[in-house]
């Protein structure tokens, strides 16, 4: 299976960022040949094999629900975009 | 006593317990011989003037009951400093000051030590030369123009140029072994959950591991001990009981059961690779232990499955970075035009191809070809180590198929970059602890280096039997200071 420009313009809208028709082009001949060596992995079968989605094994812990007051207001405001010392301020994202 | 900056840990901890250097010598000297490294590129950003203030401070009231008492330590740029800029090699971070510490380096700090400053590293840890950083190759001190391996190049580099005495680095796929071998230094990737991810700016969340890169072996189990805890603040960390590896370390591995796998025989392997491996086996039975041949049958499938999983969990580790609440931001006409621009200008092309594979294999209609059958095929490959483990005490392997390549040599080949990573990248999908250790030269005279795979949480069993075969090596990394200047 290869994957054609109209595809790599569809997966850069999705993840967000931009590509002009030469850095396409690019990712197309770049992106083909690691599917290429990735495809590999259908020489296996695997119907009968469980998905490892994790490798510690173990359960989320609990923790409780406790109130810790530390005042790190003004530490947050530090990476604020914009000057301002009672607000984060950003672009709008919600319309 | 031998020149300072020279010294490995151990010698300078007891230097300074016997009050025979001072904090502030050793801390100036290594950033005396960091003024003229500068060739080398391994510093994104320096705490000099503070890391001298810390140690004239540590010296007015010395604690020697520390593990790294006024010990100097430059640590690579993916671990969030409080106060000192994080890039993780990235233009998108470039600006980011981190109001908060990463356990690790807390860790660090908390047992005497003094941060040097943030070494380089390919962009967000994906690379295996230290090629994508925004912030410029760093060369390899073993020779000119040559690639120090990756993610961690600058912690490499630091640790074989005398720049720092140790360093931790990060390991997703083979960040901290590959560089190690490349620069003749010991590499640590503990089992995954000993060390804390909090704090450490995230690739891959089920693959990413802190861990020690030092001189020898000795000084790799000191670091470990002091940077392996259990925290509350990462949801994967595992409470089981830390050894105390620099105490328990021993040369004894009599009776050890160590496997040979087949599958690591890889076409086009440099004879000196074979050779290595076939020496680190006579040296293994010259101490006793025993080898027998095993079989890893999917290892061949290791790569194919990382390069879905590792993108896949790095694609939304990365959506974060949109200009929005913090870091760089490039303005557009509305807000997706932001986005686009944003990210667009502010990761580099491996970041991004990476990124783009990692939507791909996730996005609606191809999520069960590749991420799901990705995800069965690591189970295969975990699978295939349980089995080895039940015959075996350890396994034995080459860490990279070959030793340091000239910078630009495969900068344009993303899959031939990744078969760098062909021998490391299994322990991680496995969630086992690896060392490298230096092991041997090529025709060349440039290091290559031998992998011990351990079972889960027995990392003191592989530190032993690195520690075994160290002595039988003696390797000597004969580094001529080239790059200096005055």
């Amino acid at each position: 299976m290869s994957i054609d420009l109209k595809t790599v313009k569809h997966i850069s809208k999705l993840a967000r960022i931009s590509v002009d028709d030469e850095k396409a082009n690019k990712l197309q001949g770049d992106l083909n040949n690691i599917f290429e060596f990735i495809e590999k992995l259908n020489e296996l079968n695997t119907d009968n094999v469980q998905a490892l989605t994790s490798i510690a094994e173990t359960t989320l812990r609990f923790r409780k629900d406790e109130i810790k007051s530390e005042n790190i207001r003004e530490k947050i405001l530090k990476n604020s975009p914009e000057e301002n010392k009672d607000f984060f301020v950003v672009p709008k994202v919600v319309e | 006593m031998s020149d300072i900056t020279s010294q490995s840990l151990f010698e300078l901890i007891s230097n300074i317990k016997e009050k025979k250097l001072s904090s502030e010598e050793i801390t100036k000297a290594f950033i005396n011989r960091a003024e003229k490294s500068k060739k080398l590129n391994v510093y994104v950003t320096d705490n000099f003037e503070k890391a001298i203030d810390q140690s004239k401070k540590f010296d007015s009231n010395p604690n020697l009951d520390f593990k790294l008492p006024g010990i100097p330590i430059a640590v690579k740029d993916l671990f969030c400093t409080n106060g000192v800029r994080t890039t993780a090699g990235s233009k998108i971070l470039n600006n980011f000051v981190p109001t908060y510490e990463s356990t690790v380096t807390q860790n660090l700090w908390s047992q005497g030590a003094i941060l040097l400053g943030k070494l380089n590293c390919d962009e967000f840890a994906m690379g295996s030369s230290n090629e994508t950083s925004f912030f410029g190759n760093v060369q390899n001190p073993v020779g000119e123009n040559l690639v120090p391996g990756g993610s961690s190049g600058g912690s490499s580099a630091a640790v074989a140029a005398n720049l720092t005495p140790v360093t931790i680095g990060t390991d997703t796929g083979g960040s901290i072994r590959q560089p190690a071998s490349f620069t003749g230094t010991v590499g640590l990737k503990p089992t995954y959950g000993s060390c804390s991810r909090y704090g450490i700016v995230a690739f891959a969340s089920s693959l990413d591991q802190a861990g020690p890169m030092t001189k020898n072996v000795r000084d790799c189990s000191m670091l470990l001990e002091v940077i392996s805890s259990f925290d509350q603040k990462d949801s994967t960390s595992i409470d089981f009981k830390r050894n105390n590896y620099s105490k328990e370390l021993s040369k004894d591995i009599k009776g050890k059961k160590i496997g040979i796998p087949k599958e690591y025989r890889v076409d086009n392997m440099p004879v000196e690779i074979e050779q290595l491996w076939q020496n680190g086996i006579s040296y293994a039975k010259d101490c006793g232990a025993e080898i027998i041949d095993i079989s890893l049958p999917h290892t061949n499938y290791a790569l194919p499955t990382y390069y879905i999983v590792a993108p896949a969990e790095a694609s939304s580790n990365l959506a974060r970075y949109d200009g929005v609440k913090y870091g760089f931001r490039s303005p557009g006409q509305n807000l997706i035009e932001m986005y686009e621009k944003t990210r667009s200008e502010g990761f580099g092309d491996e970041v991004k191809r990476r990124i783009m594979i990692g939507t791909y294999v996730l996005s609606s209609g191809y999520y069960d070809a590749y991420y799901l059958k990705a995800q069965k095929v690591r189970q295969l490959i975990k699978k295939d180590f349980d089995n080895a483990f039940s015959k075996v005490d350890a396994i034995l392997t080459p860490s990279t198929p070959s030793s340091a390549f000239k910078i630009g040599e495969k900068a344009n080949d993303p899959v031939s970059m990744y078969l760098n990573d062909i021998f490391t990248v299994p322990i991680n999908l496995a969630g086992l602890p690896g060392i490298s250790i230096p092991a041997g030269k090529d025709k060349n005279n440039y290091p290559l280096g031998l992998q011990v795979i351990g079972k889960p949480f027995d990392e003191q069993n592989i530190l032993n039997i690195s520690y075994a075969l160290e002595d039988k090596i003696n390797f000597k990394n004969d580094i001529s200071d080239w790059w200096l200047s005055e």
